[in-house]
């Protein structure tokens, strides 16, 4: 170890660090823009200069002192930079000093410079560093009084990405993450001076699966999504933490919403399992289908052929008669990867209570479409959780095979399946209007829910509280961003915008659309309730602590202890969940 | 009140011999109102005759509409400093240089208490308080002025953006 002392505190640290990992993990703050954890060091921006001295040595490598018997400390003729200096036992780092504050206004407005006064019309506004540090690192004044830089805006990189060059500070963070990341060098930069612009390479585009990653990157508004574009000011938007439901691999994200409307996923930080990417399909991808116009509203019965509206009670009465009303062997039921631990664990319940053992799950591999970064080749979010809670236990009734065959044979009559769209499987759709009776539930129309028979509306991922359990076995909590019908942004404890919390019923902005749709713990348990059953689940919460008690893999587990990185199952998942659909 | 915190308790006096009479009292108060009857009017003939607000008064929030195109980038700067929240801006992208406009500029005049703010805030000069103060309305839903109602042009809201420029 190595004792070093930052703003006269001394510290033992790491010798392998240099002086800002080493400041970091001590909770002190040096600004940046070029450095970044995960990148190799570039030291072009200079914003992390620091005083630095080391000890005086003799020739016998004795440390020279004082008369009062203190080191002597010879500190460097200049500032150095803090991202690229390794610490050295006995240094001595100076961050606050008149010297490095100096420093730090100096280089703020040397970035200032060329920097168009774009704020009012950036969507980086309110999230940028730049931004930031000018308030906290700079003097606010310019004195320089001449024509700034011209350079092109609303550049299209690639297909996702917009680049505003004259935002652009250089910092290359964009281009190390191109080439140390996703590893496809696609940027750099040409010309020299303050006539560097960043560009992609002749006859290539930005484009690479994980190519939005540099929006978040992007320390000022230079690259923007554009998918995001101009919709909303980040201000406005309330950020719940939740998980990507694109791949097995689980992404920790934030979901932003305005006006119970989902406006875009970025990436979160979490080492064990997506470091502080996600991939462009996971962020574009997973949240529109929630704000769609086809989302069902209400729990519906098939009657004359229609599907009409009905109420809570009477389609759980409904389902609970159907399902007395046919022979256990002719029942199968569809668990799914895309349903919360939870919701898995309490639908499995209800098939025990009922006695239906023909029950398993929908596997959704596409081989090939995975790489070693972040993507799966498994596209549905909780496969090893819905193995976990024991969706389908080998030697106990059928498999999703076996259910194919029983459908199409005649002996299985009846089919209750979990919120997926399982026609999507042609195999499926295809024996689908042979069942007497389809039990669905649902969140989207589609083409399953035409061959449905109840429909049960479903909340997804983004309505409700649960845990997913990625390839690894990590346990993650989702947590709800939009509000249903059952609950309220405040009394549920749901993350809030100022609009949220200074809102009135009769503001236009509270008026967002609130679907009557329920977690499936809920509905399955009041279904359970109807057949007789003696428990009954109040909170998914309530649903996971049972299970901590229940299934070995959960010991030890608990909502607040997953709410950092998560948690791994106990048990290893050692058995490859690929098994091809 | 006295030092000691207690109320001092005053009696009216009782009335003298002539205010007792209540006829004297009767003639003095005919006397006021013919002297007011032959004094000049200074009523305004309130709404036949209307009152001209100088530049420094602050109106309804309105936007500049210059060349026939609104001057707001829609920054939503107005409606985050907007201390009643009645500012609601949603941006599109357009094909002017400045990149930005409002596709959906709304301003709940019931929940607006005309502080200026959001003039005040506006990096583009786009929203100014005009001299307009009639403002009523039937229903709620009527008191949501839309672009239509919001955008004036420039030329009519020379006084304000005069007066700003030199108060500012
Ligand atoms: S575009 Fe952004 S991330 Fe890339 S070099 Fe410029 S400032 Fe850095
Ligand atoms: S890698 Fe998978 S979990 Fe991560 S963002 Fe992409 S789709 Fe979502
Ligand atoms: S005048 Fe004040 S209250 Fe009215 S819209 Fe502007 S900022 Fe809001
Ligand atoms: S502050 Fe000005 S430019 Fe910004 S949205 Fe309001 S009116 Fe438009
Ligand atoms: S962060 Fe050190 S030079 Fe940029």
């Amino acid at each position: 170890m190595a004792v070093i002392t930052i703003d006269g505190i001394q510290y033992d640290v790491d010798p392998k660090l240099t002086i800002i990992q080493a400041a970091k993990l001590q909770g002190i703050k040096i600004p940046h823009f070029c450095w970044h954890p995960k990148l190799s060091v570039a030291g072009n921006c200079r914003m992390c200069l620091v005083d630095v001295g080391n000890p005086r040595r003799n020739r016998d490598g004795t440390l020279v002192q004082d008369d009062k018997g203190n080191n002597v400390i010879d500190f460097m003729p200049k500032l150095a930079i803090a991202c690229s200096t390794p610490v050295g036992d006995g240094m001595v780092v100076n961050t606050k000093t008149p010297k490095v504050v100096n420093a730090q206004e100096a280089v703020m407005e040397f970035l200032l410079i060329n920097h168009p006064l774009d704020c009012p019309i950036c969507d980086e506004a309110g999230e940028c560093k730049l931004q930031d540090y000018a308030y906290k690192y700079s003097v606010g004044q310019s004195r320089f009084e001449f024509d700034k830089v011209r350079k092109p805006k609303r550049v299209e990189l690639g297909p996702r990405v917009m680049l505003d060059t004259e935002r652009c500070i250089m910092c290359s963070r964009c281009v190390r993450f191109c080439n140390e990341i996703a590893k496809k060098p696609q940027l750099t930069f040409t010309q020299r001076g303050d006539h560097v612009e960043l560009t992609t390479f002749p006859g290539v585009q930005l484009d690479n699966p994980y190519s939005m990653n540099t929006i978040d990157l992007c320390p000022v508004g230079a690259l923007t999504n554009k998918d995001f574009r101009f919709k909303a000011r980040v201000w406005e938007m309330s950020a719940t933490e939740t998980i990507c439901v694109g791949c097995a691999r689980g992404c920790n994200t934030k979901m932003w919403v305005r006006n119970n409307e989902i406006l875009r996923l970025t990436p979160r930080h979490n080492p064990e399992v997506n470091d502080y990417w996600m991939c462009d399909k996971g962020r574009l991808e997973t949240f529109k289908w929630v704000n769609s116009d086809k989302r069902i509203k209400a729990p519906m019965i098939r009657k004359e052929g229609r599907l009409m509206q009905v109420g809570w009670d009477e389609v759980a009465a409904k389902v609970a008669s159907e399902l007395r009303h046919y022979k256990k062997s002719e029942i199968a039921a569809l668990g799914s990867a895309f349903a919360t631990n939870e919701e898995n664990y309490a639908f499995v319940k209800l098939m025990k209570h009922a006695g239906v053992t023909n029950i398993d799950f929908m596997r959704h591999i596409y081989q090939g479409d995975e790489d070693d970064i972040l993507i799966r080749a498994d596209k549905a979010p909780n496969s090893a959780g819905a193995k976990a809670v024991g969706v389908h236990q080998e030697g106990t009734g059928l498999g999703f095979e076996g259910i194919l065959k029983g459908i199409t044979e005649g002996t299985i009559k009846a089919l209750y399946s979990l919120d997926e769209h399982i026609a999507y499987e042609p195999r499926m759709a295809a024996v689908l209007p042979k069942l007497d009776l389809f039990i669905l539930h649902a969140s989207v129309e589609n083409e399953t829910t035409t061959y449905a028979d109840i429909v049960l509306s479903t909340a997804t991922y983004a309505e409700k509280n649960g845990t997913f359990t990625n390839f690894q076995g990590q346990v993650q909590r989702i947590r709800p961003a939009v509000a249903v019908l059952e609950n309220e942004r405040a009394l549920n404890g749901f993350s809030m915008s100022r609009l949220d919390k200074f809102g009135s019923h009769n503001d236009r902005w509270t008026k967002g659309l609130k679907r009557d749709a329920r977690a499936i713990w809920r509905t399955s348990s009041r279904i359970a309730g109807a057949l007789g059953a003696k428990w009954k689940y109040t909170s998914s919460e309530e649903v996971f602590n049972e299970m901590t008690t229940t299934l070995e893999a959960f010991k030890g587990m608990s909502y607040l202890k997953l709410s950092g990185y998560g948690m791994k199952l106990k048990t290893t998942i050692t058995k490859s969940i690929s098994v091809p659909v | 009140m006295k030092s000691n915190g207690q109320l001092k308790i005053t009696h009216k006096k009782d009335l003298s011999f002539f205010e007792k009479l209540y006829i004297t009292e009767i003639f003095k108060g005919i006397k006021l109102t013919l002297t007011q009857v032959f004094r000049p009017k200074f009523t305004r003939q309130y709404p036949e005759e209307r009152w001209n607000p100088p530049a420094s008064f602050r109106g309804r929030p309105v936007l500049v509409e210059q060349d026939g195109v609104e001057r707001c980038v829609a920054c939503g700067l107005c409606a985050r400093v907007c201390p009643a929240l009645a500012i609601e801006v949603q941006a599109s992208e357009t094909e002017y240089w400045k990149e930005r406009y409002p596709v959906k500029f709304e301003i709940n005049m019931l929940r607006c208490i005309f502080c200026g703010f959001c003039e005040e805030v506006c990096p583009e000069e786009a929203i100014v308080m005009s001299k307009e103060y009639e403002l009523t309305f039937y229903s709620q839903e009527e008191a949501i002025f839309g672009k239509d109602k919001l955008l004036v042009p420039a030329e009519k809201l020379k006084d304000r953006l005069e007066f700003l420029r030199k108060y500012r």
